[in-house]
């Protein structure tokens, strides 16, 4: 493996935190950016292209119409940060009715940048599948900010999953701003999850979904000591019989987490619902979960259930009964609240979080 | 030889006090019903005879296997060789029903063929990937519970109201089950004990026990034959089998 990625100067413990499998033979695609160099990237399958967001606007001159389709420059300070000269990132697009079923990977890797600004562009054309797993994370000692810009579109009876691991550090800032385009038919799986220690992360996904689209959201979210995370998935149900269902696991152990759900139904037979469970873990920290509900329709179907609080003495207990101390009961209780079943991601995908969930759990407990 | 004696003990939940002055005395192999009206204390003394820390032990000692372990942890307890089915086990998002068999079978010290050839006993293979108790039905919890007795392979067994919510199909089922963790079709070098709660004692159809008594008012009263006293039960109800077993009682002194 560090003959795959150890030539770059990036740390692979740290990739390896985030999901990075390190083994080309398990992807179809990679890409590794480092602050604002693309260091590499290749796909190792025909249906699937990715390259740097630079090499594509040489490649092909329908990209720039992508760039800033559904996220807006001047939505805040960051985005105007972002559109800069030098902004880079990924170019990932599946090819119409091709099913890319290995994930493809990519990483972002803060080293020394004092701003890492990233802008990513995702296709999945008419009737395709891509999976993507990215990493984003620092190199240690690393201070600064990490800007991250993605424009997902999923054209006609497509489907993305899309899986992020974050592993940052307590000197990083993180501000990712993400849009998604779900036309007819198609399908999104958003996943995300932070473990580790962050000074700040802040981001609102927005899916616009159309006819007959799903989104779904999952996130696992811990705060450490110090971290403030606010983070919440948001869709816009335009079409008709469009749906969105947002899962979040929020964990404090003694972090500030602010954990948002917002579902507009604009459309006859929209459907949503929204899930979203807290754990306090420590005495100190917050979780502040704010689910709204929006409906500009009649016909809609809205929902959400919210609940904080500590893990249940009852539980605790009651794996006792079973043979575990109350260390074991409490860890296999945390490590349950974490774990969730994300419908239609691939086996490898599935894996991988359960890897980051695990590597994490020692410095939790 | 005892295999497990509670000696004056009293219990509350909260400030509320629960069960005063209790005392039992089991012994190897002997298997003993407990019947009670609701709110009588059946189910706090099983859970204190456990360890449940909701339960408070407020005076007295529990005494199993000769070693004092009023003051131990559930899994301490769990470890010496005590086992419990519950009448309302919580349910634990995201931790399955596999997961539990398999703590389990490691007390019992049973491998994964028999967590498998278990849960096909007990009719659970098609939720051992599931929740553990989200959204099972009576009859599926209480199958549960005794797959994970079964798996522990415990000593002391403590069913409360292991019955309860059956349907009838399933009675069967779960008698054979008791049966089979008490030793019961043994006729001798029966090793197992246990303490079956009951409020409507339908499993006594299926499960012969040793006596029973009734637990009323936080304290045991009227031990007898179990059959006789399930009778007496039905014909009288609690107060009217209570008041026959005190006259009787005043009538020996």
């Amino acid at each position: 493996m560090s003959e795959e990625y150890g030539e770059f100067g990036v740390d692979s413990k740290r990739l390896r935190e985030v999901g990075i499998e390190l083994d080309r033979s398990k992807r179809s695609g990679t890409f590794l950016m480092e602050d604002q160099h693309a260091k590499t990237f290749a796909s190792f399958f025909e249906g699937v292209e990715v390259m740097s967001i630079k090499q594509a606007m040489e490649k092909y001159d329908w990209v720039k119409d992508y760039f800033w389709k559904i996220l807006r420059k001047d939505q805040d300070e960051f985005t105007k940060m972002a559109d800069t000269e030098d902004v880079n990132g990924y170019f990932i697009r599946s090819l119409p009715g091709a099913k890319v079923e290995i994930p493809v990977e990519a990483c972002l890797y803060l080293k020394r940048a004092d701003k890492q600004r990233v802008h990513n562009i995702i296709i999945a054309e008419e009737g395709s599948e891509l999976n993507i797993i990215t990493g984003c994370t620092s190199h240690p000692g690393a201070i600064g900010m990490h800007i991250g810009l993605s424009e997902f579109f999923v054209k006609k009876n497509a489907r993305i999953s899309f899986t992020m691991i974050h592993g940052w550090d307590t000197t990083i800032e993180v501000r990712p701003r993400t849009a998604i385009k779900v036309e007819e038919g198609g399908t999104y799986i958003g996943n995300y999850i932070l473990l580790n220690p962050v000074k700040l992360v802040q981001a609102y996904p927005t899916a616009y979904v159309e006819k007959d689209g799903t989104v779904i959201y999952s996130s696992v979210i811990v705060a450490h000591e110090g971290s403030v995370v606010d983070y919440g998935s948001r869709a816009i149900l335009m079409g008709e019989n469009s749906r969105v269902e947002i899962i979040s696991r929020t964990i404090s152990k003694g972090g500030k987490i602010i954990a948002r759900g917002h579902i507009v139904g604009d459309a006859p037979g929209a459907k949503g619902h929204l899930e979203c469970r807290g754990l306090m873990l420590s005495e100190n920290g917050l979780i502040h979960a704010i689910p709204e509900l929006e409906a500009r329709y009649p016909n809609v179907e809205l929902s959400h259930e919210a609940a904080i609080g500590k893990i249940a003495e009852e539980e605790i207990f009651y794996l006792m009964s079973r043979g575990l101390s109350r260390d074991e009961a409490v860890s296999a209780i945390v490590r349950g609240f974490m774990e969730i079943e994300i419908k239609g991601l691939p086996e490898a995908l599935q894996e991988a979080i359960r890897r980051t969930i695990e590597m994490a759990e020692k410095d939790l407990l | 030889m005892g295999v497990l004696r509670v000696v004056n003990l009293g219990v509350k939940v909260g400030d509320k006090s629960i069960l005063k002055n209790v005392n039992l005395f089991i012994k190897e192999g002997e298997t003993f019903v407990l019947f009670g009206p609701n709110g009588s204390g059946k189910s706090t003394l099983l859970n204190a005879l456990i360890g449940n820390p909701s339960y408070q032990i407020t005076s007295g000692r529990i005494i199993f296997k000769k070693i004092d372990v009023t003051n131990l942890p559930a899994n301490e307890r769990v470890r010496l060789g005590m086992g419990i089915s519950f009448q309302n086990p919580p349910k634990i998002s995201g931790v399955k029903l596999i997961d539990v068999l398999r703590y389990c079978a490691r007390v019992g010290g049973y491998g994964e063929d028999k967590i498998m050839e278990f849960a096909e006993i007990m009719k659970m293979k098609d939720h051992l990937y599931r929740e553990i108790n989200v959204g099972f039905s009576g009859g599926e919890i209480k199958r549960s519970e005794l797959l994970q007795l079964m798996l522990m392979n415990p000593d002391l067994v403590l069913l409360d109201e292991p019955d309860s919510g059956v349907d009838l199909e399933n009675v069967a089922l779960i008698g054979d089950a008791i049966r089979r963790l008490l030793d019961r079709d043994k006729t001798e070098d029966r090793v197992k004990s246990g303490i079956i709660i009951t409020h409507q004692g339908h499993i006594l159809d299926y499960v012969d026990a040793d006596y029973a008594a009734i637990l009323y008012n936080g304290r045991i009263a009227c031990t007898g034959e179990p059959k006789d006293i399930l009778n007496q039960i039905r014909n009288h109800g609690y107060e009217g089998c209570l008041a026959k077993c005190l006259r009787n009682m005043e009538s020996l002194e």
